[in-house]
């Protein structure tokens, strides 16, 4: 019964990314109702997810359909730190696609049922969740990083109806985007070294590889922002990059293998 | 309660005629507390005077003669001369007027829908004024109208001026402009201006540069910062965040050449260049570089354009508002016709049952304090309960055409003519 919680989630998490998405089109007053389409299908899922931990007999997210069901709940949890403020609000517009996207993945690939479970251990499950926690922050930090490049673009337009849609500006973007890739680098960081634990002899593969690229690639993409003033589009783009990583050659690689 | 306006606006009168019968706050008070004392009998009033407006609203018990009243009071205002005022003076009563106040107090009577101030100084009037009841009541409602259609709406976020457009887009580039470095380039008055608004929201000016020193350091001295000549502009706009340029020189004043030094010392650092000058002052290829944006006035203008665009259309919200309130006026005025009635159907039960109670006390002098005390209040609530649910219908009846008969009748039923003469 309780598996029947995905539809309010997905329901609400795409009246939001609508309600967005009119807002951008100047529709106007669709904010207000975005964000509490994602508060009830952020308390839809939460029920959902606590009804699997409950029910599950050990780690209740190791399989890659379940993975992408915590994912969009982390993903969104992490946009509502932000969401809930009015003028952060619009971060939205590029966070609920991708928490659409990947509930529905989930459901399709069978991780919003009831009663399946991992056993892998507990180093094991604190290894998937450091990971997915880390890849819900770099999803965060890339939507803020694709708003920033969508304000630049208007700000160097000069689009002459700016004001009318208020994104966050474009520092706060690019600090709320530097903010969450360090803490997704540092959850990263704990979820390899936990995973190393565990690791025998041979066993390292095509995901491992590219995981490690990504925890480079965001290293190389913060330290340049700090120290050789890699900030602005540069680093909008950077951040982007890791994102492609996490979101197409990761997913390539693992069902390859 | 009569409630009457007489006014002249912007919409009709043009300046020249609004100078004449506009006064300030002392003077509005003043006017309102000898118009409230011409009648004895509960006569209200509040004068409200704004650059854009001069309206005087009269509240009275019965006075049908109010408006003309009213209406005196402003041709007086003009004084000698008046008869050209006639022709542009608004006239409305009741409901209308009401309407009109909300209206006013919301912004959308304002030349720039949603302005600010005007919700401020509507509650300044008020306060200033000499208000009863009646128009204490009037007046809260169309202050919390107001509020409602600032809070609920967009109508009164976006820019409406150019100096106030360039400030809202630094805001959309840095995360609040409290500390930020603002350099001016020119010492006229739109560089004054728009420094001013920048200021307002927490930025600091830090130069100011215009060819000749002199002229810029009278306006530095004003806003706390540097005179420099053009010359040293270059180090000026390395550390800034905010340039706004007007002068009036014939050519670029901040081209890409002499700035290209400084502009690689900020490493990406976000500068906006705000243009009001023409011919322009800012080399247009600046805004290739990285973090770097230029908005000149036609940019501003259309920022501006399309905010006030966008104001229109909440308004259309707002004024659902506004109605929503207008129509919770009538109600309660409405609801005014039946209280004397309510009032005085009350106060004849509490005699009788009074009365009553005496014309007993020889049979009740055996009684306890408790048991006394029992009887008073089971007598009371009887009359309560019997009153109450012809007060409600009464009450709901007011706001419909037949409130006043039902009042009559319920006079008439219980002989309160007498009571209330």
């Amino acid at each position: 019964m309780a598996e029947l919680l995905v539809w309010p989630a997905l329901i609400a998490y795409g009246q939001a990314a609508f309600a967005y998405a009119g807002e951008l089109r100047g529709a106007g007053g669709l904010g207000r109702l975005g964000i509490w389409g994602v508060r009830i299908g952020w308390l839809a899922q939460t029920g959902l997810l606590a009804a699997q931990a409950l029910s599950a007999d050990g780690f209740a997210w190791g399989g890659w359909a379940a993975a992408l069901n915590f994912m969009a709940w982390l993903v969104v949890s992490g946009y509502l730190i932000w969401g809930c403020r009015p003028r952060y609000r619009l971060l939205g517009l590029a966070v609920m696609p991708i928490a659409v996207g990947l509930l529905a993945l989930a459901w399709l690939g069978g991780g919003t049922s009831v009663g399946e479970a991992d056993r892998g251990g507990w180093v094991l499950a604190a290894h998937a969740l450091a990971i997915l926690a880390a890849f819900a922050c770099f999803t965060v930090a890339s939507a803020a990083a694709l708003l920033y490049l969508l304000e630049e673009s208007r700000l160097k337009r000069r689009d002459a109806r700016l004001l009318r849609l208020r994104l966050p500006p474009l520092e706060a973007l690019e600090r709320v985007a530097a903010r969450v890739a360090l803490t997704g680098l540092a959850l990263l960081s704990v979820g390899i070294v936990a995973g190393l634990t565990q690791l025998e002899r041979g066993d390292v593969d095509a995901t491992m590889t590219v995981t490690i690229a990504v925890l480079v690639l965001y290293g190389l993409v913060l330290v340049a922002r700090r120290e050789a003033g890699l900030t602005g589009r540069r680093f909008a783009h950077g951040v982007l990059l890791g994102f492609a990583l996490v979101a197409v050659v990761l997913p390539v690689t693992h069902f390859a293998s | 309660m009569k409630l009457a306006l007489a006014g002249v606006s912007h919409h009709q009168a043009p300046v020249a005629l609004r100078e004449r019968v506009a006064i300030d706050l002392r003077a509005a008070a003043s006017l309102a507390r000898r118009l409230a004392s011409r009648d004895a009998d509960g006569c209200e009033a509040v004068v409200l005077s704004t650059c854009n407006r001069t309206e005087l609203y009269l509240a009275h018990p019965a006075d049908d003669g109010l408006t003309a009243h009213a209406d005196r009071a402003l041709l007086e205002l003009a004084g000698g001369d008046a008869g050209f005022l006639a022709a542009v003076t608004y006239r409305l009563t009741d409901e209308s007027a009401a309407l009109h106040l909300f209206r006013v107090a919301a912004g959308l009577d304002s030349m720039i829908p949603g302005e600010g101030e005007i919700l401020g100084q509507v509650r300044d009037a008020f306060e200033a004024g000499a208000p009863g009841p009646f128009l204490d009541r009037t007046f809260r409602m169309a202050l919390h109208a107001g509020r409602r259609a600032r809070v609920e709406t967009a109508i009164g976020e976006s820019p409406s001026s150019v100096p106030a457009a360039a400030a809202a887009l630094a805001e959309q580039v840095f995360e609040g402009l409290g500390g930020r470095k603002v350099v001016l380039v020119g010492a006229g008055r739109t560089s004054e201006l728009t420094a001013r608004n920048l200021l307002s929201r927490g930025a600091t000016v830090s130069v100011v540069a215009n060819r000749s020193v002199e002229r810029a350091e009278r306006l530095a001295t004003a806003l706390g910062a540097e005179a420099v000549s053009l010359s040293r502009l270059a180090d000026a706009v390395a550390h800034a965040d905010v340039v706004v340029s007007s002068t009036s020189a014939p050519g670029l004043v901040l081209t890409n050449s002499e700035l290209a030094a400084a502009l690689r010392g900020r490493r990406g650092r976000s500068l906006l260049f705000v243009d009001l000058a023409v011919p322009r002052d800012v080399d247009p290829s600046l805004a290739e570089i990285d973090g770097c944006f230029i908005y000149d006035i036609d940019d501003l203008e259309a920022v501006v354009a399309a905010s006030l665009e966008g104001r229109r259309s909440e308004a259309v919200e707002a004024e659902r508002i506004v109605s929503a309130e207008a129509e919770r006026f009538a109600s309660w005025r409405a609801s005014l016709v039946v209280v004397p009635a309510i009032t005085a159907l009350r106060a004849r039960a509490e005699t009788i049952r009074s009365a009553e109670l005496a014309r007993a006390e020889s049979r009740l002098a055996s009684l306890s304090e408790g048991e006394r005390a029992a009887v008073e209040a089971l007598t009371a609530q009887i009359v309560a309960k019997l009153l109450h649910l012809p007060t409600v219908r009464l009450k709901e009846t007011a706001v419909t055409s037949d409130g006043l008969h039902y009042a009559d009748v319920v006079r008439h039923l219980f002989g309160l003519e007498e009571d209330e003469g």
